[in-house]
């Protein structure tokens, strides 16, 4: 006897695309594809008539062209004869260039403020709440543009530098806050220079060894091996040592008042400054919030299991929250130096040239090549962001709790 | 014994002593501030140094603002009648403050169309914020958008009329025949609010008057404030149901459909909203079938509905991640189908974890809508660094208007994000 509750095998007929979903799955992904491809088609044939009509093409050719604009800010070799290509990739390192700066900025911002935020004293941690909310509630382009009035509108002239009696004067003799930017020295490197900075940078990887090697060593036979003295040492004692061995082969340029303006140092532009303090301020008022969220997310029970345990306050926050608050903190964190790295692309409302000015401003306004401008500028902030999310997802990964 | 006792001593107490306040530096303000503001040395300097930055703050912005002057017709004169004391200019906001919150061509007589619709926004936004008010005021906010619609573009009152008509003739299709299935009540209802619509355009035509009780105005005069609300309630309220409707496709079973979120959600997250207004202002046209001409408007509130619907989605997304899936299992073997199961069982419970998550995209994108001001469209801020600071009169009044600017947005955004806390507050069921 054959049991009754076996499905008919009957044999496929075309109403189960609809009514077996077994099959109606197939059925509706069928329809969504043909639907996108048509849309797509849809698209496509007004796109071509319509340049078609405009006597225009889809070309890539005119990155080779001379794109005939100056960049005010240059990191790398650039003229008006470069082509465009070249005042594309200027853009993508400014960009890089305020990317970079604001993330670094915005975190000592948000951490500082997150922590004060949570701090028992009434007064700090009111004006940390005040801080975060002012910033976070207000856009960020007006952020940016009330900076990069304060840049050049207060600011004094090169002008009120001089005379006998000026009625401004250098900071330090070092610094200069003018209207045109602010102008700091600059290093010379000499021909040992690059020695220093190697031995310095040997010697902060030869901190993290000691600190490693101390942790192992406390772990394998209990001995506690200084640690803070030695790492101020090693961070000061062999580049101080190697640098006047060398007989001082980095030297500062100061910026001086030389007819109209200042000459030497490093000049960063108002626009520069406008762009990353903002973005700094805005995006640190975000991470203060992320900060409190993941320091607070940790239950009192493990501070007080930590105490009961014998540690000190010191080591409670090293050991015991700090690795279960990053978890929960670097996320978001990371999430918002992709939205530090997006925002970037406001410089054009304040005339810095990132990638979004001169890609997506000048060179798309001079050749009319709006089609293939905007793509390529989609594609190196879609480029950007999908390397950060895959770093992210490294991270959760190796941080991830092991269950089970 | 206690007789005894009495005799053999000189003098015993018989009542209690009264209490004694405690020490003075153990009760009120003093231990307050010990405790919290001088705990210890560190702290201490801590307090001190942000009393400070407070008393800078303070004495540098309380004589600019108290001396503000508010009835000068330029800042040459404002200049004049401060005399070189410290003193803001306030009145460029006197002067200018309709074209600060209306734009600059929008007819002044006319003002009172979006007031009233602005007025209306809270009536119609009350329901849906606060559970507790009756749910037959969401009808009001239903016919909203198409009031708001009629009072701010005017025109004739048939087209937003027959908007309505079509979306409620469709809506009753659709409960008509939701009960055999759902594809068939969705589809019903599309179609018929599609020929509702058909219709009455050639009505509208036929029988629009010539002269309409509110005179219309074109998009491209809105500006101001008003252009930024516009584009924030508007972006948001389309994106809600897109982003559902993507939250949904990225979570189901079928590859195709999946990927085709997937690569929307991500690819629209992936790139800074000013791209997507670029190809608003320059490359969308292209991919229009010739000769249409949209205006502007239409097309920056497509694009920014396609980011905030992108943004969204992935926040309906972590709700719908954060049920368990006993719902799912539930709903199933209770033999609903897929479209019931997500109507009655999971989306609502999946939205109202995500309410705040949506709050903070719509404040967010809200901020984000001044970004229009970059492709030259005159919004608070595009108003602002164009026509009032470059007039002759106001050349130069920087603090006083972005002071204002910000102010606007911190208002509306502090209290959008103050309600959620405190909407997060009432929806936390669990026990804490």
């Amino acid at each position: 006897m054959t049991s009754i509750t076996d499905p008919p095998q009957g044999s496929f007929r075309l109403s189960m695309l609809i009514n077996d979903t077994r099959y109606r799955s197939y059925t509706f992904q069928f329809i969504a594809l043909v639907v996108l491809i048509g849309f797509m088609a849809y698209l496509g044939m007004n796109l071509v008539s319509n340049l078609a009509a405009a006597g225009l093409n889809i070309s890539f050719d005119f990155l080779g062209d001379p794109a005939g604009y100056d960049i005010n800010q240059r990191p790398i070799e650039y003229d008006s004869q470069s082509s465009h290509l070249r005042a594309s990739v200027v853009g993508i390192i400014n960009t890089l260039i305020i990317a970079v700066l604001a993330c670094i900025t915005a975190t000592i911002f948000g951490v500082v403020a997150g922590v004060l935020r949570l701090s028992n004293n009434w007064v700090v941690s009111k004006l940390m709440a005040i801080y975060v909310e002012i910033f976070r509630n207000v856009p960020v382009l007006i952020w940016i543009i009330i900076i990069f009035s304060i840049m050049t509108v207060s600011m004094p002239s090169p002008r009120a530098f001089r005379g006998d009696d000026p009625s401004s004067s250098m900071l330090f003799d070092t610094f200069a806050f003018t209207n045109r930017g602010v102008y700091t020295p600059k290093p010379i490197f000499d021909s040992g220079g690059w020695i220093v900075v190697a031995v310095f940078i040997l010697s902060i990887i030869g901190i993290f060894a000691y600190r490693r090697y101390a942790t192992k060593k406390l772990y394998a036979t209990g001995q506690l091996l200084p640690t803070f003295w030695p790492s101020v040492a090693m961070f000061f004692v062999p580049a101080i040592l190697v640098y006047y061995i060398l007989g001082r082969p980095i030297t500062l340029e100061y910026p001086e008042l030389s007819g109209f303006n200042f000459q030497g140092g490093i000049q960063l532009r108002g626009s520069l400054i406008a762009l990353w303090f903002a973005l700094a301020i805005y995006t640190g008022a975000f991470i203060a919030e992320n900060v409190r969220a993941g320091i607070q997310a940790i239950s009192k029970g493990q501070t007080e299991a930590a105490a009961s345990l014998g540690l000190r306050p010191g080591r409670i926050m090293n050991l015991v929250i700090l690795p279960q608050a990053l978890r929960v903190i670097i996320p978001p964190l990371i999430s918002q130096y992709l939205n530090i790295t997006k925002n970037s692309s406001l410089a054009i409302a304040v005339g810095y040239m990132d990638v979004t000015a001169t890609l997506g401003g000048i060179t798309l306004n001079q050749t009319g090549r709006a089609i293939e401008a905007v793509l390529l500028l989609m594609l190196f902030y879609l480029t950007i962001s999908l390397l950060i999310s895959a770093v992210m997802n490294v991270y959760n990964n190796s941080v991830k709790l092991k269950e089970r | 014994m206690s007789d005894t006792h009495a005799h053999s001593v000189a003098f015993v107490r018989t009542e209690t002593l009264p209490e004694l306040p405690p020490p003075a530096s153990q009760a009120g303000i003093v231990k307050w501030m010990r405790e919290n503001l001088f705990s210890s040395v560190p702290n201490g300097i801590l307090t001190l140094a942000a009393i400070y930055v407070i008393y800078l703050i303070v004495t540098s912005a309380f004589p600019w603002i108290a001396n503000g002057i508010w009835n000068a017709d330029s800042l040459a004169e404002c200049r004049t009648i401060l005399d070189g004391t410290t003193g803001a200019c306030f009145s460029v906001l006197t002067e200018r403050w309709n074209q600060l919150l209306f734009g600059f061509s929008y007819p002044t007589e006319h003002y009172w169309r979006p007031s009233v619709a602005f007025v209306l926004l809270f009536a119609a936004a009350a329901p849906v914020m606060f559970f507790d008010l009756p749910r037959k005021l969401l009808i009001f906010t239903g016919i909203y958008p198409f009031l708001a619609y009629w009072l701010i573009w005017g025109g004739t009152i048939f087209t937003p009329l027959f908007a309505l008509v079509g979306l409620v003739i469709g809506y009753l299709v659709y409960a008509r025949f939701v009960k055999d299935s759902f594809a068939m009540g969705f589809f019903g209802g599309v179609i018929a609010a599609l020929m509702t619509w058909f219709i009455g355009g050639y009505i509208t035509e036929a029988i629009a008057p010539a002269e309409p009780f509110l005179e219309a105005v074109q998009s491209r005069n809105m500006g101001g404030f008003m252009l930024n609300m516009i584009l924030g309630v508007v972006c948001v309220s389309l994106s809600l149901p897109i982003g559902i409707v993507l939250a949904l496709g990225r979570q189901s079973d079928m590859p195709i459909i999946k990927w085709i979120c997937v690569v929307f959600i991500e690819f629209i997250r992936g790139v800074p909203l000013i791209t997507l207004l670029f190809v608003a202002n320059v490359v969308l046209a292209y991919f229009l079938p010739p000769g249409t001409t949209f205006d502007l408007i239409l097309r920056v509130i497509i694009m920014i509905t396609m980011f905030s619907a992108a943004y969204i989605a992935e926040v309906i997304r972590g709700g719908l991640a954060a049920l368990p899936k006993g719902q799912y299992e539930a709903a199933d073997s209770l033999g609903l189908d897929y479209a019931q199961a997500m109507r009655l069982i999971i989306l609502p419970q999946a939205l109202k974890i995500s309410i705040p998550g949506i709050v903070n995209v719509a404040v967010g994108l809200f901020k984000d809508t001044v970004l229009v001001s970059v492709i030259s469209m005159f919004d608070l801020l595009g108003m602002i660094r164009g026509p009032i600071l470059s007039s002759t009169d106001w050349n130069g009044v920087y603090w006083e208007l972005f002071m204002a600017a910000s102010v606007l947005f911190f208002v509306v955004c502090y209290g959008i994000s103050q309600y959620s806390q405190w909407l997060e507050r009432r929806l936390a069921t669990d026990h804490r």
